[in-house]
């Protein structure tokens, strides 16, 4: 028994630990990817009802803002052609009319919570109609430029009236926000543009 | 004044290096949770378009992909050069989206159907109608939260 005592356990050697962690590591780097998952997020709209006819725009001219993009990947918007680096600022008159223009959107006048009565144009909806030959970079780019110019409106008011950008507000303040500026990009019910270009 | 001696005889103590294990446990843990397993091998290739505003998407779990694309070149001969479509690991057509969405709903839980994401990768030189065909499958199965990937522009 004596003897047994003196003996100690005898060590692992785990200098091959090391290695083994770094195989694994070096494993994971491979098969994982960083790269987060990013995009523009979009709403569609429910499907129709099949015997619904199509259904007829009640909405008033002066609310709707037409962008169209043909197959040569160049925009008409509002019956102008302009360039996509231009379709932010357009955009944002547009949706704000600071000046009530009545070409521009009609404003309504509503109670918010948390902004207390504010004045601005409920009923605009953006409508984008692309060609069947649209490049898929041109689309996004629109797509992009009328989330920037929403972003934009969003973080003016935000810093205005909080003193924060939107992304850092609460979310009762953010809801508040996103009542004053919904954003309404419409996607288009897809034309049938057949031999004609002016769906 | 303590004198340094510098005998040749000493030799350097070996470095321990008992927590080197730890350390790299502690690296892989951290890449185990920032990373995430690729999705499925690509079989049409795909530059995504650029954007600025982009958002990221919260939930992997809740998040199904469509890959819109040209075959790459091992798949040339087989399904030729015209934009393909990839759902999962195989080829497939714009209608079968539908089935693949119902069916990828119903595996999900029940309170977070409704939040089921489909994210179209597209290839930033695919035509709108193709684009077009699949937003209306996904409107027909009544997966209305989508989002276009794209990757963060760089410059002007």
């Amino acid at each position: 028994m004596a003897e047994r005592k003196k003996r100690k356990m005898q060590e692992i050697n785990a200098s091959s630990m090391a290695d083994i962690s770094f195989l694994l590591l070096i494993f994971f780097l491979v098969t994982t990817s960083m790269d987060v998952s990013q995009g523009l997020s979009r709403r569609l709209p429910p499907p129709l009802p099949p015997d619904a006819k199509s259904q007829k725009n009640e909405i008033k001219e002066r609310n709707i803002f037409i962008v169209k993009i043909n197959s040569q990947n160049e925009l008409l918007v509002q019956g102008q052609q302009i360039d996509v680096s231009q379709l932010r600022a357009k955009a944002i008159e547009f949706i704000d009319n600071p000046a009530d223009d009545p070409n521009l959107p009609e404003k309504t006048t509503e109670e918010i919570p948390l902004l207390g009565t504010m004045t601005f144009t409920k009923d605009h909806v953006i409508s984008v109609q692309n060609d069947v030959d649209t490049q898929y970079q041109a689309y996004v780019l629109v797509q992009n430029e009328l989330v920037a110019a929403y972003n934009e409106l969003r973080n003016r008011l935000a810093m205005e009236r909080f003193g924060h950008l939107y992304d850092d507000l609460e979310e009762d303040q953010q809801k508040a926000i996103q009542k004053v500026y919904p954003q309404k990009i419409s996607e288009a019910e897809p034309k049938n543009y057949g031999g004609k270009k002016n769906g | 004044m303590a004198k340094i001696r510098r005998g040749g005889k000493k030799e350097m103590p070996a470095i321990n290096t008992s927590s080197l294990p730890d350390i790299i446990f502690m690296l892989l843990f951290f890449f185990m949770t920032v990373t995430s397993m690729k999705e499925v091998t690509y079989k049409v290739t795909i530059h995504p378009p650029e954007a600025t505003e982009l958002q990221k998407l919260e939930k992997k779990s809740l998040t199904r992909y469509v890959y819109v694309g040209t075959p790459t070149e091992e798949f040339r001969k087989q399904f030729g050069s015209e934009t393909r479509l990839q759902l999962d690991d195989a080829f497939a057509d714009v209608s079968q989206i539908e089935d693949y969405v119902v069916r990828e709903r119903s595996a999900m839980d029940e309170d977070e159907q409704n939040l089921m994401t489909i994210s179209i990768k597209a290839d930033k030189d695919t035509r709108m109608g193709i684009i077009g065909d699949i937003k209306q499958a996904l409107r027909r199965a009544y997966a209305l939260k989508i989002s276009y990937a794209a990757v963060q522009r760089t410059s002007y």
